[in-house]
């Protein structure tokens, strides 16, 4: 692992890398390097299975982090490449054509943080939420309760407790 | 017999896509699913077939979308605990596992030794459960409807052992940040011991009346084979890469637990077909049964069975970023946790084997089956859309 890290930071050097366990470290990468990056991990290192793309919303700073987890199962070892993008400007290159179920993965992060992957296969297309229309709802700001308080009408007949003083009140009601 | 020669269409564009005219009434559009039996779990098929030959499926998720990874942000890290196993109903011991293996690793905790050993333990016996259901739903999508009253029968037994364990058949709860809740009834060994030589039994009318069945061997050998190449490009994981030659597992490539404790070698088979993935499974079984013995056999006697936490109600964790796997009845199973030094979870991603084996895998395999395949290729693949829509 050491040398394949030093290997990478040789490549791409003044990256940020953080050693998590023996066998995962966490390596911060440009995100015009991000291709070269996973084809020399893949290639050359034998990095040849996606794990995961994710996202992680970083809103104070004003950052999503997309996360692109590559395993190596003749070392038993991963490398997780971190990517960071402006909330504001996020779109990102596709990995689709090196890896076909990068695809699916770029569908969810488009429709969940928006954000976009231009020339993914049905990036654009509904995935999960049918008829969405409302901002991307994993974002950090994405507020669930104004949405569905603005969005979807309390029904008749049913009313709202708050659980701490419900309880209260019935374990102790003497205490009113 | 007519044989419509139909080998000219589709016209296949240069990006892979099909050209359908469906008003040319050489196609016809079907949906297999959401509500169908021959669909595994909450998702549907978007079909578009030619004669009775599939030239195109549209997978469609989004029926069971319960915002798991969201809601976990907003809770604090023992809050979420009681949620994670909701994420898949068949096999749900893996997201209490990874989960608190995750939060255990970035917060610094170690679960003690005997803890250890019956979270294995529960998850072996989760794999069998899962297996069970496989085994039933595979032969049912092919006709075979009494193997799954056989399996579902077995199945319910190692529930009722469960319920004994943990107090609760189907979402457990009892594997926490720290250890377990608790260690072993008295008398559970013995008890478990009977259920495992029914299971026993069981599997052996399984192997005569569904593997040395003549339709089965007839619908399922050469059919939906995955070729290995695509194993690395489509994150093929678990029995439906082993059933191709490759033993991917991570109980033996990064052991975890107490599996490297345990003595076992994993199945594997070389047809890649349906066939080849439902005997992996069915020898699966036998070895989580193995498995099982060996960790009652080996297990400690007694706790401390949890580790000391601080107050569970004011727990921050410091800022850091992990990922945890583990070997699931479907493949590779996997928790990345990311914290920021606050009480909750600043990310929660879950990684499930059938979010790449259900969708980009299924679309791809799917084209050029028979209809009457479609739902056994599914199932053969062994699939749960909860675990997609986290």
């Amino acid at each position: 692992m050491d040398k394949i890290l030093a290997r990478l930071e040789e490549r791409f050097p003044g990256r940020a890398t953080t050693r998590q366990r023996p066998d995962l470290a966490f390596v911060t990468i440009e995100a015009a390097w991000l291709r070269e990056a996973a084809l020399h991990l893949r290639d050359r290192e034998g990095f040849t299975h996606l794990v995961l793309l994710t996202a992680v919303d970083w809103l104070e700073a004003g950052q999503f982090q997309l996360t692109y987890l590559l395993h190596n199962r003749a070392r038993a070892c991963d490398i997780g490449l971190r990517v960071m993008l402006a909330r504001d400007a996020a779109t990102m290159e596709s990995i689709h054509d090196l890896w076909p179920t990068g695809a699916t993965y770029q569908r969810e992060l488009r429709e969940m943080f928006g954000i976009d992957f231009p020339g993914s296969p049905r990036v654009d297309a509904e995935f999960i939420l049918e008829g969405w229309i409302g901002p991307p709802p994993y974002r950090r700001d994405f507020d669930t309760l104004a949405f569905a308080e603005s969005n979807f009408r309390h029904r008749e007949g049913r009313e709202t407790r708050d659980p701490a003083a419900h309880m209260k009140h019935k374990l102790y009601p003497e205490k009113g | 017999m007519f044989e419509p020669d139909r080998s000219q269409y589709p016209v296949r564009r240069a990006d892979g896509s099909c050209e359908i005219d469906l008003a040319s009434g050489k196609y016809l559009k079907l949906w297999q699913g959401p509500n169908h039996p021959g669909i595994t779990g909450n998702m549907s098929v978007e079909l578009t077939v030619c004669g009775d030959e599939v030239v195109e499926g549209i997978t469609h998720v989004g029926y069971l979308h319960r915002g798991f990874e969201k809601l976990m942000e907003r809770r604090t890290f023992i809050q979420c605990f009681p949620i994670v196993c909701r994420i898949c109903v068949p096999e749900p011991d893996f997201n209490e596992y990874l989960y608190a293996a995750a939060v255990e690793e970035l917060a610094g905790i170690k679960a003690p030794e005997a803890a250890r050993w019956i979270r294995t333990l529960i998850l072996e016996m989760g794999r069998l459960n899962s297996y069970m259901m496989y085994l039933g739903g595979q032969a049912g999508a092919l006709g075979l409807g009494v193997i799954g009253q056989w399996t579902t029968y077995a199945r319910d037994l190692m529930l009722d052992r469960f319920e004994e364990l943990t107090g609760a058949r189907i979402y457990h709860m009892f594997i926490l940040p720290g250890g377990v809740r608790d260690g072993l009834p008295e008398g559970f060994k013995a008890r478990l011991e009977g259920t495992l030589c029914e299971v026993e039994r069981v599997l052996k009318d399984v192997q005569e009346v569904m593997f040395q069945n003549a339709v089965f061997k007839k619908r399922t050998v050469g059919v939906g084979v995955i070729d290995p190449a695509l194993f690395e490009p489509y994150g093929v994981t678990g029995p439906n890469a082993r059933a191709g030659g490759v033993a991917k597992d991570v109980r033996k490539d990064q052991p975890y637990l107490v599996y490297p404790e345990l003595d076992f070698e994993v199945p594997t088979a070389t047809a890649s077909d349906m066939f080849a993935r439902a005997d992996v499974r069915r020898r699966d079984v036998h070895l989580s049964v193995d498995l099982i013995r060996q960790i009652v056999a080996k297990m400690p006697d007694g706790g401390p069975y949890m580790a000391r936490l601080p107050n569970v109600l004011h727990w921050k964790i410091p800022r850091g970023e992990t990922y945890l796997r583990g070997e699931c009845s479907r493949g590779e199973y996997g928790y990345y946790l990311v914290t920021d030094g606050s009480g909750y979870p600043r990310r929660v991603n879950v990684r499930g084997p059938s979010y790449t084996h259900a969708m980009a895998l299924l679309e791809r395999l799917i084209v050029g089956v028979n209809i009457s395949d479609v739902a056994a290729l599914m199932v053969s693949l062994h699939t749960y859309p909860p675990e997609i829509e986290r």
